[in-house]
């Protein structure tokens, strides 16, 4: 019998078949998959809701939707692409790679990375349900400010559970990774040596760990105010409505970095790699994530500047928000020098590498700008706004999650993806988003506030055009779903080493990687060690 | 320098401005000395980033273009510099602290309220603000004019771009006095709204329970619009803000005239009107007050707001005089009317209620009966 067992180990593909091999799977390339399908799947839900908000959108005057049912597609197309898009492609992508990368043979703690994600589906099958409730879906934007979240109908628990489901699922992960990185790493892949992917999804895993708890605190006293009579946020009854405020930005100023630092990390391996030069500062990196993972704690309320905070704390909050700049600068300028003097291919992961790092630049600015208190009071809460937010999450976070995906499609696939085509996704993709966002500054700098569903006519213009851009962008990401597949399905070989100047472990095992890597420790040489 | 960059910025804008003159690129200067200090320190921080995006984007975009494979280049080795490294913490570090000082005593000066001439106090509804004016003993509601509700309702066939001011229109604009230090404290009845006017330079949130205060001194006469920025449910999009800028004299006589109106409103409680009258009237205040959540068909929206086409409330006998109760004194998320209006348009709100939409009751209810009813609830 042993005998038997043991043949089955030295056997590297074995695998269940089925529905059993993805149901109960403990396997964390299998988990990895899922993830990412998960989150494409997501992306285009969360994605028809925007759609539905440019359509809306396009011209003065109600076409479409009631002004109810829109704020409705506000709030749900928030919640859905951070939580049900962004976070999951990163955890995805962080089960995926960390075990390949730091050379260990899985997830540390297998059974609870199967939970961590079949969690996702019920919680948003709850979520997505409560739009097809009486009273209709959540519709008081995503931060959930109380009083106005309490005047949701049937859908409030549904809520507030769907929330407590992907913060348990997001903690999971996040203990995850904290225990494989810290014990599963081979001899040799000491934590200055990590790739820095793997570094930054740490780190994410820690303001994971800090951050959720807080905002589940948060909901729990929203749902005991509504139905056991508590005044947490009720004035009348000796509470606080600000309060909230303070509780959610805690929660959710680390909540962007959460899904900003993997991005870091992902362009961080992938421009060496096209450069074919070493990553520039590699030690500043790791530290520069680390401060802005550590001042994403201390500027929460930058982003209730208006709610009428004493001069002290906006004098604070402004202060230490411009003080992230200083971080972030130096990566910008990290991946400049990384750059510079390389000899550059430009495949599609590198193109969207470096238009993720003009295009986060950008938002960074609008974010440096929106920073300053004084002027903050004039753009606060317009589309200046949210311009900037969808500059550093959308052509930032997404844009290098799609980097993420062609870097890695060969390995994962074992064949390679249609470069001709990725080009055209990404310069569709690229000019799309810029057409859509850009116009958008200048609406909040004109005066039109957020989360409205018709505006004056001065506004026709630029959100026309923005809504044009937005259509178009949808549109392309259709292309990008069919170039995933044709790849999945067939294509060129991919060598081991798929790209010419990529460095890591995850080179060096065959493509596509077997279902079992690093059962026995890699050995592993000075030269494999370089980033 | 300067003037020189605002020249720059003046052509950038009127340029476009030639085609339709909704192509408004940047941040409004506004018509206080506060929003003219915002504005020249938004330009300031613009032009930084400009620059620094010049810089960095060109240095990437140079090397693009030259440290490519393609061009046969032997890749470089280098992994760090530890002098570059301090060099460029050190000089964001100095950019942003010279932002900082400028922004710092800005702020100090936007937080004084202190020596005020006039306060006003705007308390946001959903869906329309109240204001009133703490030395004069005056208030009034503020809410989105008719045309603008008619155009805007969904599939209305209106077109809004031929509605005035669309949005951005009230039925009872503010009158402020101009060179004067007017206190405006910002508070909320339900649900947390935020009161904006560009041209004054900022936005501040109401909060119920809480009372917030700004200031601002108007130095042009004018009109001035600006509407709602914190999402607070349904009608966010509709409950815009009108503040008339006006000389000081003319500030005084709005105010006599006013609270002169209010005063001739206030005794209606002996008016008769006929059928007819009240159900005309009756109209006009259902489509101002009424119809953003019962809709103009009188069907609600299924599961948020109840209809009142065929609805026990508004049909049955004996639920006459619970249809005035609730009107005047709210009930869950419906806000309280007695404050706002008058016993007649109560009267006339409820005869509409109880006879349109197929509700044919043939109920009429006098300013008579909403008297009685103030009087027997207290």
């Amino acid at each position: 019998m042993s005998t038997v067992t043991q043949a089955n180990d030295h056997d590297h593909d074995h695998k269940p078949t089925g529905l059993k091999r993805w149901f109960f799977s403990t396997n964390h390339k299998d988990i990895g998959t899922l993830y990412l399908i998960f989150a494409l799947t997501m992306f285009f839900v969360g994605g028809s809701m925007a759609m539905i908000i440019r359509a809306e959108l396009f011209q003065p005057g109600l076409q479409f939707v009631d002004p109810q049912f829109y704020n409705s597609m506000v709030t749900v197309h928030a919640l859905i692409m951070i939580f049900g898009a962004v976070m999951p492609a990163g955890v995805g992508l962080a089960n995926w790679m960390i075990p390949l990368m730091i050379g260990a043979p899985d997830m540390a703690l297998p059974r609870m990375n199967n939970m961590s994600f079949w969690i996702l589906p019920f919680a948003f099958a709850l979520l997505i349900s409560t739009l097809f409730m009486e009273g209709g879906g959540p519709a008081g934007g995503w931060t959930m400010y109380p009083p106005l979240v309490l005047q949701t109908g049937a859908a409030f628990p549904f809520l507030i559970l769907a929330i407590h489901f992907l913060g348990i699922s997001s903690i999971m992960g996040a203990i995850n990774i904290i225990v494989t990185v810290f014990n599963m790493r081979a001899p040799g892949m000491t934590l200055m040596k990590m790739p820095l992917f793997v570094w930054t999804w740490v780190i994410t895993s820690f303001l994971l760990v800090a951050s959720l708890p807080v905002l589940a605190g948060g909901v729990t006293m929203l749902l005991t105010d509504k139905y056991f009579g508590t005044s947490f946020f009720n004035a009348a009854g000796g509470g606080d409505p600000v309060l909230f405020q303070h509780i959610f930005w805690f929660f959710g100023h680390p909540e962007v970095y959460i899904l900003a630092l993997p991005a870091f990390g992902i362009v961080s391996q992938i421009i060496p790699a096209f450069a074919r030069k070493p990553l520039f500062g590699y030690a500043s990196m790791v530290y520069a994530t680390a401060s802005i993972a550590i001042l994403s704690f201390f500027v929460w309320a930058h982003h209730m500047f208006t709610v009428g905070l004493p001069v002290k704390g906006e004098l604070f909050f402004m202060y230490a928000t411009m003080l992230i700049a200083v971080p972030t600068g130096v990566k910008v300028f990290n991946w400049m020098a990384t750059m510079w003097k390389g000899a550059m291919t430009f495949e599609t992961p590198m193109l969207f590498s470096i238009a993720f790092v003009i295009l986060f630049t950008i938002g960074g600015f609008s974010g440096l700008m929106l920073g300053i208190t004084p002027v903050d009071f004039q753009y606060h809460d317009t589309y200046f706004v949210v311009a900037h937010f969808h500059y550093v999450l959308l052509t930032g976070a997404v844009f290098s999650l799609m980097a993420a995906v062609y870097y890695w499609l060969p390995k994962w696939t074992g064949h390679m993806y249609d470069e001709r085509l990725g080009k055209i996704h990404f310069w569709l993709s690229t000019i799309t988003a810029n057409v859509l966002f850009f116009p958008q500054h200048f609406l909040g700098l004109a005066g039109m506030p957020r989360r409205i569903p018709d505006y004056n006519i001065q506004f026709a213009d630029f959100n026309m055009i923005s809504s044009i851009g937005g259509f178009a962008y949808g549109l392309t990401q259709l292309l990008f779903v069919y170039i995933v597949i044709k790849c999945a399905l067939g294509g060129k070989k991919a060598k081991a080493l798929s790209w010419e100047g990529a460095k890591g472990l995850e080179w060096s095992v065959p493509s596509p990687a077997p279902h079992h890597t690093f059962e026995t420790p890699p050995k592993l040489t000075k030269a494999m060690l370089e980033h | 320098m300067k003037p020189i960059l605002k020249k720059i910025i003046a052509a950038l804008t009127l340029l476009p401005l030639s085609a339709a003159a909704d192509w408004n690129l940047n941040l409004r200067q506004g018509a206080t000395s506060i929003s003219n200090e915002i504005y020249d320190l938004h330009m300031l921080s613009l032009w930084i980033v400009t620059v620094i995006g010049i810089v960095v984007f060109g240095i990437m975009f140079w090397s693009i273009f030259h440290h490519r494979k393609s061009k046969g280049v032997k890749p470089a080795t280098f992994s760090h510099s530890t002098t570059v490294e301090v060099i460029w913490t050190i000089i964001p570090l100095a950019i942003i602290i010279s932002l900082a000082i400028p922004a710092t005593t800005l702020l100090i000066k936007m937080h004084d309220t202190s020596e005020a001439q006039i306060t006003l106090k705007a308390t946001g509804y959903q869906w329309k603000w109240k204001y009133d004016y703490l030395d004069e003993d005056l208030t009034i509601f503020s809410a989105l004019d008719a045309e603008s509700s008619e155009v805007s309702q969904l599939d209305s066939g209106l077109n809004p771009m031929e509605t005035e001011n669309y949005l951005l229109n009230v039925d009872n604009p503010i009158v402020l006095p101009i060179n004067t230090k007017i206190r405006i404290l910002t508070t909320a009845n339900d649900v947390i709204h935020a009161w904006w006017v560009p041209d004054l330079g900022w936005k501040r949130d109401a909060i119920p329970g809480f009372i917030n205060d700004n200031w601002a001194i108007i130095e042009k006469p004018g009109v001035y619009r600006g509407q709602c920025t914190e999402i607070c449910g349904k009608g966010h999009g509709y409950m815009p803000i009108v503040v008339n800028a006006v000389p000081m004299d003319e500030y005084k006589m709005w105010v006599a005239d006013m609270k002169a109106e209010q005063e001739a409103k206030k005794n209606t409680s002996d008016m008769v009107l006929t059928m007819q009258e009240l159900m005309t009237k009756g109209e006009t205040v259902y489509k101002a007050q009424c119809l953003m959540c019962h809709q103009a068909n009188g069907q609600g929206l299924k599961g948020a707001f109840p209809a009142l086409a065929g609805s026990p409330m508004a049909t049955e006998p004996a639920k006459r005089l619970g249809h005035i109760l609730q009107i005047i004194y709210g009930k869950g998320i419906m806000p309280a009317y007695g404050e706002q209006l008058s016993d007649v348009e109560i009267a006339a709100v409820t005869t509409y209620e109880r006879n349109a939409w197929g509700n044919d009751t043939g109920d009429i209810v006098q300013a008579k009966e909403v008297a009685e009813a103030r009087s027997n609830k207290l």
